[in-house]
């Protein structure tokens, strides 16, 4: 902040929607800047306007939006909020370069790489023809594209969202940007493509001289890559400072709040597996609420918080909006719970047990006469649940999860295999004897949009699954047991008049598990069920799972890709890559001494929301990207990204052994990494 | 500040402005459906004529004060023929399309939901009506039936299910793999109770558009067999069947014209109420 020209200079940027209900405040007065190659992060809920924000800069807002009287956006003293929009275009693309979170809907499908990638050159008239082709191959090589001479000439859908992420930035960086603004870049990624992206970030920004505009939801990839981060809430920065600083100790309540929510990998989780989540949901934006708009759901609330509060310096280089910080005041770690979990029991027999389940998804023949290929989802997975205990199954997306979720719920059925449930082979029984015991298993669904029918009440939704098994006799009966539902998983008992449409993500997750604990099951399949949801509210769900298990003893499957998260909840780790079981252990053994090479990347990959322990972790970092589930490699599948891999890996498949007691892995140098 | 609340307030002002631009021309569709309707029940009271009235010594007159659209070779009153012709056109187009819809659902919706060899031997039997031309599978569908307004109807149906069951197909394809349905599947419902219950609610909606569009094209080909002879014994009166009678007679433009307008106006009727249905449903066009 000493330089004195900065190269962006935001000063009480609003930005209001204009829609029929009234003009919606989506940015409420967001002033910063940025040095010429500095990486600035901005992290927040969804709904805080962190990429309205963005998209103002380059003013790529819809039409009924609108910038308000005395926003200022000036990029090397130039106003971009009062440019033609021929001079803006100029800019877009050239000084400044735009990366989103989708990079499939970002590239057009219809045109090769080639012509995607040269179109920027072109029109900034900064190449000619020939000269832009071998630029770009270059710069796809420089963003880590294996042969960039064939995968010019090829379409978007041949890459995987990784790559496409790649050539998105070989498109950004064409022109030379003194700026490049990434909102969630990473976000549809798998953890170790994530990492591989945010390494490339970093280093472009290294050698380029480019500054960096980071927007995410995750505290671990600010803290990954930004030595500055904005905390948005509501439309307002509620807290500025420098990364290191602002993650160690937070001054705004609700940074605080953001960085207790999320579990993580280098901390021992709670014995009580409870995660710090603060009540409530961000305020309707077309409603600004008096004084603090973080005030309703502030633990720290005093009384002084009615009066609007404005960013003032906290400490130095470091603002904070907030009344409880600003003399100086600390916020402090939530105390670690004391209570301890009861321990599981330890049945002689495992409550489901699968054993060498395959489930193989036919493909068309490609020729006449060709062979039958299949996808191999799942290829012979063994897994064990006891009674009472969560077992979470981590893996990258392909790896197979959640099709053995649908496999025990038999969704699908299996392609061969058991499925032991009880006296019952889940995989072979006939419909007459499954339809019993559906209620006893249960599964809670990903995505909270369309795991509800939008066209039943949210009464009629938990009410049919009762009457259907006859749980309740009459209407009246069936009524209060929605009430005492919709009351177990934290909701007024009102809400059983209203439609799902009207619920946020969160409040439909409860809805989701109210339905499926509606026929009192014994096992609850949660299949990434909070992968689609915020910080917080993700914390919320999590509680609610953990207090639901103490109270009702269910026991839990629980899929997540997100190692922390299954850490927190799990007894026991099952973790899976291209359809096959990589390492099994207690969740403290496995943190403790990973012992497949797989699963000691995946953990290193996790970003960590502390800059000091980032900065101090070792990472092994996976190149390349998970193969093929059609054509897997043969003997180990992951010896062809394994960085100890030789050359009996590729001959011989090793097996599930048990390593130490409770504690097996699939490799033939097992702890070696 | 104030810039931007004036904006705001120009902006709130223009609502109706651009709910007129949206759904003027389906409230204009809507309202003239409505009248034909309307039109069809009060026939009986509002002809000023029966509709099979002759009286040879008027025929052929131009429209007056007292015959407001002419009379007819046969000198009935063109006006209450038409009046009453609606009942038929009406009736025909919606029925055969209510009937054609429920039952390519229903044949849709089950060939989508249990896959395999039941979806393909349905799939083909649609595909091979739709091999056929419609109005000539219909007229000689009709023929071999005989006249008459109950066998055109049966004809129009034989031709009218496929499409319906292709779109049903496709939207309970793309339901189907929702997780609200896989939801219902983990409960061990059965599954008509998933498939009627659950899934067709949900596709309704591309269903409705079809429906409202398709009225206006029953009743052009209805109107289309009557033309050609196949629809409605004579004397009964329904347009198509008028616009023949009055083809050959050039001078007396009267006779033809007249119910060819009321299927024109029936049809855009309906065309535009179904546009504007698909737009009110489609969430891409009602944000903002």
């Amino acid at each position: 902040m000493n330089d004195p020209s900065p190269l962006l200079e935001v000063r009480n940027l609003r930005t209001e929607f204009l829609t029929d209900g009234g003009p919606v405040r989506a940015v409420d007065g967001v002033s910063f800047d940025m040095r010429p190659g500095e990486t600035v992060g901005i992290v927040g809920e969804s709904g805080s306007g962190k990429s309205v924000t963005a998209l103002s800069i380059l003013r790529l807002l819809a039409d009924n939006a609108r910038l308000g009287e005395g926003s200022s956006i000036r990029f090397r003293g130039q106003d971009l909020a009062s440019l033609s929009e021929e001079e803006i275009r100029k800019l877009r693309g050239g000084e400044i370069a735009m990366i989103f979170q989708d990079p499939l809907t970002s590239l057009n499908p219809v045109l090769r790489i080639s012509r995607q990638l040269t179109e920027g050159m072109l029109a900034h008239g900064t190449h000619n023809a020939g000269e832009a082709l071998r630029h770009g191959i270059d710069l796809l090589a420089r963003m880590g594209l294996t042969a960039p001479e064939r995968a010019v000439n090829g379409y978007p859908h041949e890459f995987s969202g990784g790559m496409r992420q790649r050539v998105m930035l070989a498109m950004g960086f064409a022109n030379n940007p003194s700026l490049l603004i990434a909102d969630e870049p990473t976000t549809a990624l798998d953890v170790t493509i994530q990492a591989q992206i945010l390494d490339l970030l970093k280093a472009l920004n290294r050698e380029f001289g480019t500054a960096v505009l980071l927007i995410s939801h995750d505290l671990g990839v600010i803290a990954n890559v930004c030595e500055r981060v904005l905390v948005m809430y509501a439309g307002e920065v509620v807290e500025e400072g420098p990364a290191e600083q602002l993650l160690a100790d937070p001054r705004h309540p609700y940074t605080w709040a953001l960085l207790n929510a999320v579990p993580r990998l280098d901390q021992e989780p709670p014995a009580d597996k409870r995660l710090t989540a603060i009540e409530g949901a961000p305020p309707d934006p077309s409603k600004p609420a008096e004084g603090c708009r973080f005030r309703p759901r502030c633990p720290f609330a005093i009384e002084k918080c009615g009066e609007h509060p404005d960013l003032l310096p906290v400490a130095e280089d470091r603002k904070a909006r907030c009344w409880v910080t600003q003399g100086g005041e600390r916020l402090l770690k939530p105390a670690p719970a004391t209570s301890v979990a009861a321990p599981v029991k330890e049945d002689a027999r495992p409550m489901l047990e699968l054993r060498g389940v395959v489930k193989h998804y036919p493909l068309r023949r490609e020729t006449l006469f060709g062979e039958r290929k299949a996808v191999r989802a799942v290829d012979g997975v063994d897994l064990d649940i006891m009674r009472g205990e969560t077992v979470g199954l981590v893996g990258e997306s392909g790896s197979g999860k959640s099709t053995i979720a649908r496999l025990i719920t038999r969704i699908q059925k299996p392609t061969s295999g058991s499925i032991r449930f009880g006296e019952v082979d889940l995989a072979t029984a006939p419909r007459s004897v499954l339809r019993p015991l559906r209620r006893r298993i249960q599964m809670i669904f990903q995505d909270p949009y369309a795991s509800l029918n939008p066209r039943m009440t949210v009464g009629q939704i938990l009410e049919e699954p009762l009457s259907f098994h006859g749980l309740v006799a009459g209407a009246s009966e069936a009524k209060a047991k929605v009430g005492e539902l919709l009351e177990l998983v934290g909701l007024p008992a009102r809400a059983a008049e209203r439609y799902p449409h009207e619920f946020s993500g969160g409040q439909r997750q409860r809805i989701g598990t109210a339905r499926a604990l509606a026929v009192e099951p014994e096992l609850i399949i949660a299949d990434e069920p909070i992968s689609a949801l915020d910080v917080n509210i993700r914390a919320q769900i999590i509680n609610l799972f953990v207090g639901l298990q103490q109270r009702l003893g269910l026991t839990f499957l629980f899929i997540a890709h997100d190692l922390a998260v299954v850490r927190q909840v799990s007894d026991h780790i099952v973790v899976l890559y291209l359809g096959k079981v990589m390492e099994v252990a207690r969740a403290r053994d496995l943190f403790a001494e990973p012992l497949h090479p797989y699963t000691r990347s995946l953990i290193s990959a996790a970003p960590i929301p502390d800059v000091a322990v980032e900065r101090r972790r070792e990472h092994i970092r996976l190149t390349g990207e998970p193969p093929s589930p059609v054509s897997p490699p043969s003997g180990c599948r992951f010896r062809t990204r394994c960085p100890i891999a030789q050359g009996v890996c590729a001959e011989v498949e090793p097996p599930l052994a048990e390593h130490r007691p409770g504690h097996r892995a699939a490799c033939h140098f097992s702890g070696q990494l | 500040m104030t810039a931007v609340s004036d904006e705001a307030a120009a902006w709130a002002a223009g609502r109706w402005g651009r709910w007129r631009r949206r759904y003027g021309l389906a409230a204009f569709g809507a309202a003239l459906v409505v009248l034909w309707i309307l039109i069809a029940i009060l026939a009986p009271w509002i002809s000023p004529y029966p509709f099979e009235a002759v009286d040879v010594t008027k025929r052929l007159q131009p429209p007056s004060p007292v015959h407001w659209l002419g009379t007819d070779a046969l000198g009935r009153d063109v006006l209450s023929r038409l009046l009453w012709g609606s009942r038929i056109s009406l009736f025909a187009g919606i029925v055969v399309v209510a009937i054609g819809a429920a039952l390519g659902v229903v044949i849709g919706g089950i060939a989508a939901y249990a896959g395999g060899k039941a979806e393909e031997l349905m799939m083909r039997a649609t595909d091979l009506v739709l091999c056929f031309p419609p109005i000539i599978l219909a007229m000689a569908i009709a023929a071999a039936l005989g006249i008459g307004v109950r066998n055109t109807m049966i004809a129009m149906l034989i031709v009218w299910w496929p499409k319906f069951a292709r779109l049903a197909r496709s939207l309970v394809l793309v339901q189907r793999s929702q997780e609200y349905v896989e939801a219902a599947v983990v409960m061990g419902y059965g599954s008509g109770r998933i498939l009627f219950r659950h899934i067709v609610p949900n596709a309704v909606g591309p269903l409705v558009v079809l429906v409202t569009l398709d009225v206006g094209q029953a009743i052009i080909t209805f109107a289309g067999l009557s033309f050609l002879g196949l629809g409605v014994i004579p004397p009964m009166p329904e347009w198509g069947a008028m616009v023949s009678e009055g083809r050959e007679l050039v001078d007396q433009w009267w006779v033809a014209t007249f119910p060819g307008l009321a299927i024109l106006s029936v049809v855009v009727g309906f065309n535009f109420l179904g546009d504007g249905v698909r737009d009110w449903l489609d969430p891409k066009s009602r944000r903002q």
